[in-house]
């Protein structure tokens, strides 16, 4: 299953693109609107970039009466993306939503300041104020993410997104300033794949979850690994932005990886990194039913 | 929008600048002002460049080699391919009665396209050294202007400005011709609106010029 990172795409302008995933994630919606921070907000490094947008967004009200219906047009199954600064502004939009595939909480923005609450509160919140499947997206920072995850999943966590950008910083080669208009940001791209691996390693091992994996996925052989690892989706971020096809040549690529090594089906391979192959992976369905 | 592999049919030195020629392949030119977003070798990410020429066939790009990406660029040759998409954004209006294109710098970029489609209208260009002023020979009908003077010192009024250039220029521009078309640039990792990375506040909101602009009207 592919999806795109949330940030990393926008299926109104790129509605090609969005449709040849099997979601769409968007963008992460905020209760009020945000513009994001100051330029410069996209800078590259030696092997990725950082990005310090901002969580720039219309804010629930606009997306929901604007952005949504548009959206749901496309005929891609709809992930949203929800953010915020408190429990309780993640659980009201996630009681304002309905008639989508997933909500991904974004519990992990490098860019702006974090809730007050911790993971598992936040989405022990959402999961009082919404039926819909609830995939929690955690930050690689964290000395142990397994723990996180399990906090998560004792809260009632459907499915997790690993992982998020993780803090970075870049200086002009001249000036020696940062170059980012916030100074640092969130690096992703080839620099994040090690750290995403680890995280989806060690997470799979932790709990019983559908992991979504994702952190410089630029191949079919990236997307074999972190499905190796124990992901049992892999989403696409850095690479869509040098290449909008990337959705469908990464789907080759996948299937000529599988092939020459004689594997089967993508979700044959979930989680084979493991000496004792955590065979019992479920499989991540769009349908809360099968997430339970 | 369309993405493909081109080959490299030419590269030429423009002053301090390069010229780089691609063949077309299947990619439409668009229209002046619109960009393409260029795979520099090695690097992570594309970098976007206006279209400057668009001569039967071909696709030419004229880059200012002042990072790694757009160095990587420069360094390209003859044979060698490189994937660009394009063509993205939105360029100039081109109902102008009295063009005046008013260009800075690696500014004059989009210019010897747009000067053919507007039928050779009188051209401002300012540079900071005459090297650099050598690009303006790729543009008909320019007047040069050579720092410490500015374009702005010289810009007439009664004209349709269409500029290009730095943003002191062309904030210099808007106070003095506020319905001019002015095309920005910012930093952008994707140019087809995924990014949100060259947003810019103009008029109290904000806006991804890969999508909004990068050609946006003054007032």
């Amino acid at each position: 299953m592919l999806l795109n990172a949330s940030g990393c795409l926008d299926a109104l302008t790129a509605p090609e693109t969005a449709r040849a995933l099997d979601a769409f994630v968007t963008k992460t919606v905020t209760p009020l609107p945000r513009a994001g921070n100051a330029p410069i907000r996209i800078v590259e490094t030696e092997a990725g970039m950082l990005n310090s947008i901002g969580l720039a967004n219309p804010g629930r009200e606009r997306f929901l009466a604007d952005v949504l219906p548009r959206l749901r047009e496309l005929g891609v199954p709809i992930w949203v993306s929800v953010g915020g600064f408190a429990a309780g502004d993640y659980a009201e939009t996630c009681e304002a939503l309905d008639g989508i595939a997933a909500i991904e909480l974004n519990l992990s923005c490098p860019n702006v300041d974090a809730a007050s609450e911790s993971a598992a509160e936040i989405v022990a919140a959402c999961r009082t104020a919404t039926d819909l499947p609830l995939v929690a997206k955690l930050s690689p920072a964290a000395w142990d993410v397994a723990e996180h995850a399990r906090a998560v999943a004792a809260e009632g966590a459907d499915g997790l997104s690993l992982v998020n950008t993780i803090r970075g910083l870049a200086l002009d080669e001249t000036t020696l300033a940062p170059r980012l208009g916030t100074a640092v940001g969130g690096l992703s791209g080839p620099a994040l794949k090690p750290i995403a691996l680890a995280a989806v390693h060690a997470c799979a091992r932790a709990v019983d979850l559908p992991i979504v994996g994702m952190g410089g996925v630029r191949t079919g052989r990236d997307a074999l690994e972190l499905l190796a690892c124990g992901a049992s989706a892999v989403a696409l971020g850095t690479v869509l932005f040098s290449d909008p096809e990337a959705p469908v040549r990464m789907r080759a690529e996948l299937a000529h990886e599988l092939a020459a090594r004689g594997l089967g089906r993508p979700e044959d391979v979930v989680g084979i990194a493991h000496e004792d192959r955590l065979r019992h992976r479920k499989p991540l369905d769009l349908a809360r039913k099968a997430l339970v | 929008m369309r993405r493909e592999r081109l080959r490299v049919v030419g590269v030429e030195a423009v002053g301090p600048y390069t010229l780089l020629r691609v063949g077309r392949g299947g990619l439409d030119p668009g229209a002046p002002g619109q960009f393409f977003m260029l795979e520099a070798p090695g690097r992570l990410l594309p970098r976007p460049m206006s279209l400057c020429l668009a001569p039967p066939g071909e696709l030419g790009f004229l880059v200012d080699p002042i990072g790694p990406g757009t160095r990587a660029l420069c360094a390209l040759g003859p044979g060698e391919e490189l994937a660009v998409l394009g063509p993205l954004g939105n360029g100039f209006r081109l109902d102008v009665q009295r063009p005046l294109l008013v260009g800075g710098g690696i500014g004059v970029a989009p210019f010897p396209y747009l000067s053919e489609v507007l039928r050779r209208p009188p051209a401002l260009l300012g540079f900071r050294t005459p090297a650099h002023a050598e690009a303006a020979a790729l543009v008909a009908n320019a007047e040069v202007v050579l720092e410490p003077e500015y374009v702005t010192q010289r810009l007439e009024p009664g004209r349709d400005v269409l500029a290009c250039g730095p943003e002191p220029m062309l904030e210099a521009v808007r106070a003095l011709a506020p319905a001019a078309q002015l095309a920005w640039e910012a930093p952008m990792a994707c140019g087809y609106g995924a990014c949100y990375g060259c947003a810019v506040e103009l008029g109290g909101t904000w806006k991804r010029l890969c999508v909004e602009g990068p050609v946006l009207r003054a007032a």
